[in-house]
């Protein structure tokens, strides 16, 4: 019975991982490329959650359809948003003025996109439900709901081309080669400035898709943004910066225990898990949980 | 030295002006809106010791905020004198501060930003599970409620962080703060205590931020427990700070003097939408101007009075 309960406990912990995961892939992507810490990477995904939420309630698109609307959208925002809250960043050479500028200007536009959201949607907390939304898989006493996992196998499919596209394309190569050193790239050729615009683009989009999957699985409103940008914070720095690999292993990680706490302590004490987390992982092991030296994707 | 007399003269002069206001000034809506100035003062000020003269940001002041108006507000009704509470809450909000100091302040990178934002976080969703309730006033409290000491306990912790943080500008301390916000590299290598700085400013920031939260706990005579403890009090001084000019004395006040104003003239017409403005205003700033208001007086200054060098 109570192995059955702490199955069940740990499917939803991967269920909640795996998006935690892909929401804070495209995180990754932006600060490990051009050292832009988007703290309104959060924001974006509420947004893309709210284009989904208004695809499903007024021409009933299906949400893992309109996937395909939302992720061109976000990927065109993303865009508009570099020349913003990239295009002042990149001037400056010292990875530590990067930080902090664009740390400032995505709050603050965090803040903006926030109130807004509560302009045209309310702070009602939304979600679509779909006819399939109920359905559950059961294995013995274990039930999985559907549209869990569809997020998860989403996720890893998402983080998987992702992946496969820095690791396999010429873009993708030439933005790793950014990543590890902008000057080095520039000086061989490589279009550093298509490196960040492509990244950013992407880095939104998939705010976007996760977005969509929230929404479908969870629920948003108007003040998600910092919640989800926080767990992209405690992932990044847990999985190590600019570690997209090792991101989705740590989101699933964080779903667990966090699941698993509200097993022992209670739902109210679950935030503090991850920041139990973050703190120990910075005094032990700065540099993040799964780097090895000196490798980076 | 002429000058710093005539400085010295200023500041008395509104220091006594200050002091005695209330007495010829009886409307409550005027004591109100110098509190609210005074009190956006006093954290914006406290934010600016970290975030602009050391220059580690922090986006989770609320944190500290939060805390000390928690840990005053729990102790002053249940008894303990206010001052003492008061204390309580600061010596609270350090804690707090060095939970997350500790560990990030030894690195580089963002992980101070980080670890600010997500204790903030953390604290505020925890909090409000654990408490979603209103804080009453006692009846007794309620009472006995009068505008004038908050009046003037606000005006103190200004009048305290703004000298205290002038002091120490002018001291040793100041100068390494000053050289490690510069070029952190140099500052290293020139022999300052990178760490000992920085702990020590942040040290002063969230005692400074957690005494303004006992004020806010002491002013307000109900409010929701977790409400201290929310994202505003994180964004407010860090936008009222950068864009009156960070790093400066006199940023911090011109900042909220600007947004207490405006948020005065434009919350009664457009509402939610004053903070979109707010955060468009401030985004701009960064990109645009990021000594803030002070720098770009003195641009003007310098523009219309040109320095007596001349160019031969």
């Amino acid at each position: 019975m109570t192995s059955d309960f702490v199955a069940q406990i740990f499917v939803f912990g991967i269920i909640m991982g795996a998006l935690y995961g892909l929401a804070s892939v495209g995180f990754t992507l932006v600060f490990g490329v051009m050292r832009v810490l988007n703290i309104a990477h959060g924001a974006f995904m509420m947004i893309g959650g709210y284009l989904s939420f208004w695809g499903f309630t007024l021409y009933h698109i299906d949400p893992l359809v309109s996937l395909l609307l939302v992720a061109p959208s976000l990927f065109l925002i993303g865009l508009i948003f570099y020349i913003v809250q990239v295009f002042p960043v990149i001037k400056f050479t010292d990875d530590h003025d990067k930080i902090h500028i664009s740390l400032l200007i995505s709050f603050g536009l965090c803040v903006v996109l926030e109130n807004i959201a509560l302009l045209l949607w309310t702070g009602d907390i939304r979600s679509i439900t779909t006819s399939y939304a109920g359905s559950v898989l059961q294995i013995f006493n274990i039930r999985i709901p559907f549209v869990g996992m569809v997020g998860v196998a989403l996720a890893v499919l998402f983080v998987f081309a992702l992946y496969l596209f820095l690791v396999k394309t010429r873009l993708g190569k030439s933005m790793r080669a950014t990543a590890a050193d902008w000057k080095a790239a520039s000086l061989m050729g490589i279009n550093t400035n298509q490196a960040y615009l492509i990244s950013f683009a992407i880095g939104v989009a998939l705010a976007g898709i996760a977005g969509t999957l929230v929404c479908m699985i969870h629920s948003i409103d108007p003040n998600m943004g910092l919640f989800w940008t926080l767990k992209g914070l405690i992932i990044i720095t847990v999985a190590g910066v600019g570690n997209i690999r090792g991101v989705l292993a740590c989101g699933l990680l964080l779903g667990m225990v966090e699941s698993l706490s509200v097993f022992i302590a209670g739902a109210s004490y679950r935030e503090v898990v991850g920041l139990v987390i973050l703190v120990i992982v910075l005094m032990v092991k700065p540099k993040g949980l799964f780097t090895s030296r000196g490798r980076r994707v | 030295m002429i000058k710093n007399w005539k400085r010295v003269g200023f500041i008395g002069g509104l220091t006594v002006l200050f002091l005695l206001l209330p007495l010829v000034i009886k409307s409550d809506y005027s004591i109100n809106l110098l509190f609210s100035l005074f009190l956006y003062s006093a954290i914006a000020q406290s934010w600016n010791i970290l975030g602009g003269y050391a220059g580690q940001i922090s986006i989770g002041h609320s944190a500290f905020f939060g805390a000390g108006a928690f840990v005053t507000r729990l102790l002053w009704v249940n008894g303990v004198p206010l001052l003492l509470s008061l204390l309580m809450g600061g010596i609270l909000a350090v804690i707090l501060a060095s939970i997350i100091g500790f560990p990030a302040l030894r690195l580089r990178g963002p992980y101070f930003a980080i670890g600010t934002m997500a204790l903030a976080e953390a604290l505020y969703l925890t909090i409000r599970n654990v408490f979603p309730g209103v804080a009453f006033l006692p009846g007794k409290y309620i009472a006995t409620y009068s505008l004038i000491p908050r009046y003037y306990i606000v005006l103190t912790l200004v009048g305290v962080i703004g000298l205290v943080t002038y002091v120490v500008m002018k001291s040793k301390f100041g100068l390494a703060i000053e050289a490690i916000r510069n070029d952190q590299d140099a500052a290293e290598s020139s022999g300052v205590n990178l760490f000992k700085y920085k702990v020590l400013a942040l040290t002063l920031s969230a005692l400074f931020t957690g005494l303004t939260g006992g004020v806010f706990a002491y002013y307000h005579a109900s409010y929701y427990i977790a409400y201290p403890f929310g994202g505003g009090w994180s964004f407010e001084p860090l936008v009222m700070t950068i864009i009156g000019g960070a790093g400066t004395l006199i940023g911090p006040i011109i900042g909220a003097i600007f947004f207490v104003g405006l948020k005065e003239v434009l919350a009664i017409r457009l509402g939610e939408m004053h903070i979109i403005l707010f955060g468009i205003i401030f985004v701009l700033v960064v990109i645009f101007l990021p000594g803030g208001i002070a720098e770009g007086i003195e641009k003007i200054r310098r523009f219309l009075f040109k320095p007596e060098k001349t160019v031969f």
